[in-house]
């Protein structure tokens, strides 16, 4: 009905996240220049945009679907579920139980990418990856 | 089957990723979008099985055609959105390059 705002919010506040933290490396980076040596293979934002962006990808053809399934309409409330009280209690409970689950999973998958990307980066170059860059 | 054509669509583009070139086509995009949404439509068969059972499996020809047309539209949609942001970051510049040349005849 509407689960997929669970997951949306969540990309809005990721998307804030993202561009605090950004701001911050940018001054840290700014400080350190020259001496500093790089803690972690990939920028925490970096990993924060790959978050935001499966969430609101995901939204958007969420969106598309529920759209498809004539959940949402482009007129006020917007959501059909809105316009029956009965509705509302089952678009909410949906939204706690299936919406959270959503975003929950994804960041659990975006957490092992980030394990796994981080891994990968700190792997030595292979004799066959390099005769392949050149 | 919107799940499953997603979940083939997001396996392809991530083929064609890893076997890129350079970033100019800017295949993250799609990677993400179709993804993200497998993801999203996992959880939602998930709730769907242990709602229904079985009987989730055994749909109605009508409803799997549905189904299906939906991961088509999708699948198209998906495309539009990468090749709308393509086209507007424009990263070989060939839209540029297209641009000036019809400006100046």
């Amino acid at each position: 009905m509407a689960c997929f705002l669970v997951s949306t919010a969540e990309a809005v506040v990721v998307k804030i996240a993202e561009k605090v933290v950004a701001k911050k490396e940018l001054e840290a980076a700014g400080k350190k220049e020259g001496d500093a040596e790089i803690k972690a293979a990939i920028p925490m934002s970096v990993k924060l945009k790959w978050l935001s962006r499966m969430l609101f990808s995901g939204s958007a053809l969420l969106l598309f679907e529920h759209i498809w399934h004539g959940e949402i309409v482009l007129w006020f409330p917007f959501l059909t579920a809105m316009s029956d009280s009965g509705d509302v209690v089952e678009m909410l409970k949906e939204m706690g139980t299936v919406g959270v689950c959503m975003a929950v999973l994804i960041t659990v998958i975006w957490a092992v990418m980030c394990k796994v990307a981080e891994a990968i980066v700190k792997r030595p170059v292979s004799d066959t990856e390099g005769q392949q860059d050149a | 089957m919107t799940l499953l054509l997603t979940v083939f669509a997001a396996i392809t583009v991530t083929a064609i990723w890893y076997n890129r070139k350079n970033d100019d086509m800017r295949l993250g995009i799609l990677c993400f979008l179709y993804w993200g949404a497998s993801i999203m439509w996992l959880v939602d068969a998930l709730f769907e099985y242990f709602e229904d059972g079985a009987d989730f499996f055994n749909q109605e020809l009508s409803a799997v055609i549905n189904d299906a047309f939906l991961g088509l539209a999708v699948i198209a949609l998906g495309l539009v959105i990468w090749i709308v942001r393509l086209l507007i970051s424009d990263p070989k510049g060939s839209v540029r390059r297209a641009i000036r040349k019809q400006a100046s005849h």
